[in-house]
């Protein structure tokens, strides 16, 4: 069989029948992973909470305006047997070194103490802001009561060290842990 | 063609990276550790081997005229499922490479060898091209990940050997060219001497 000849109505056929082709295959594939995909980031956000709160059976989320901020902070309150565990909160922060919005989430025990934090969503510089997952950084948020602690970095004169060649993320970071702090401070005891 | 010969063309004759040059952008962009190169080197390959497959076969099909735009729909649709399956049945693998997929697309690369290859060839032969050249261009991008990572990092795939930081630079976007100019030169020079 030859190649199909530069004509018009041969270009546009083709054209037609390859896109149509595509946006069927994509659509259909679209459907088949919705729901594998929205289950998938819910563990992952499970994963997460269960990393920052203690050992918790029942959970209650709602969501907030945060005082500064676009978006709305998720708030989970962990029970177990009807005591409250934990709260974490979903933090954000908008001011990280690429445009993606660097998402945490932050476990604070009933007294106000932050338990830990976890990076949920971050696109910062392989090798360099991506440290911000480490242990080093991630574990001077690790016990620490928000209320005698200034959480900014050095630089700022706060009480973080930031990531060397990373002082934006580090940054950002601080002030997402700030937001959910803040947050806590005003909603935390609520309920 | 002697398949053999077009297996292993793409890992050191006509290497994607070190002697056509293809495809640099993210080959610089995501190579400061050796496990971010080899996890983009085998996406590549994947989607790679994918449009081949459909371009050889349908090849006759396009008119000339509307080649490039049929190819880039083709391998754009590939890279979204490969992105969205990826993303709903193994999220630790999307975790680690999720942001480089959409790259793909703009790899030179893939767009070449259709263009160049797949284009004009069967199909058995451009299966064979995608998996050589995609595996060339695997091992290019985790030699080079390995060099940044264990200079800038002071690691390898993630071990850390040298505590503390080591050259950063080599991490940022001038060691890219750096140890990239480098490795060309070195891999010249072998060639040469072959």
């Amino acid at each position: 069989m030859g190649k199909k000849e530069s004509t018009f109505i041969n270009m546009v056929l083709v054209l037609f029948v390859i896109t149509a082709v595509a946006s069927l295959a994509l659509g259909g594939i679209y459907n088949l992973t919705k729901e594998p995909i929205a289950l998938a980031k819910k563990a992952k956000r499970e994963r997460a909470i269960k990393e920052v709160i203690p050992d918790f059976d029942t959970l209650i989320s709602y969501k907030v305006m945060p005082a500064t901020g676009k978006d709305s902070v998720t708030i989970s309150l962990g029970y177990k047997n009807d005591t409250l565990m934990g709260t974490a909160i979903a933090s954000y922060s908008n001011n990280g070194y690429d445009p993606t919005q660097i998402q945490l989430m932050v476990g604070f025990l009933p007294n106000g103490i932050i338990k830990n934090t976890s990076v949920t969503q971050q696109k910062e510089t392989p090798g360099l802001g991506v440290k911000i997952k480490d242990a080093k950084f991630k574990n001077q948020f690790m016990g620490i009561n928000p209320a005698e602690f200034n959480l900014t970095v050095t630089k700022d004169g706060g009480d973080i060290d930031a990531i060397t060649a990373a002082t934006i993320t580090s940054r950002a970071f601080c002030e997402a842990v700030q937001q959910a702090n803040d947050v806590y401070q005003k909603e935390g005891g609520n309920k | 063609m002697n398949q053999w010969k077009n297996f292993t063309k793409g890992f050191v004759k006509e290497n994607a990276v070190f002697i056509l040059l293809l495809g640099l952008c993210p080959t610089l962009a995501v190579t400061s550790s050796a496990e971010n190169g080899l996890g983009m080197g085998l996406a590549t390959a994947f989607v790679l081997v994918g449009s081949n497959i459909v371009v050889s076969l349908i090849k006759n099909f396009i008119p000339d005229k509307v080649r490039i735009p049929a190819f880039i729909v083709i391998i754009a649709s590939f890279v979204t499922i490969v992105e969205l399956v990826m993303q709903a049945y193994s999220p630790a693998l999307f975790d680690a490479l999720g942001i480089f997929i959409p790259l793909i697309v703009v790899n030179c690369l893939v767009l070449g060898r259709a263009e160049g290859f797949a284009s004009k060839q069967g199909l058995v032969s451009s299966i064979v091209d995608g998996v050589g050249m995609g595996l060339g261009f695997t091992y290019a991008l985790f030699l080079l990940g390995s060099v940044r990572e264990i200079l800038g990092s002071g690691a390898w795939m993630g071990m850390k050997f040298i505590p503390g930081d080591a050259i950063l630079i080599f991490i940022m976007s001038p060691g890219a060219f750096l140890v990239l100019g480098y490795l060309i030169a070195l891999i010249n020079k072998l060639n040469k001497t072959n």
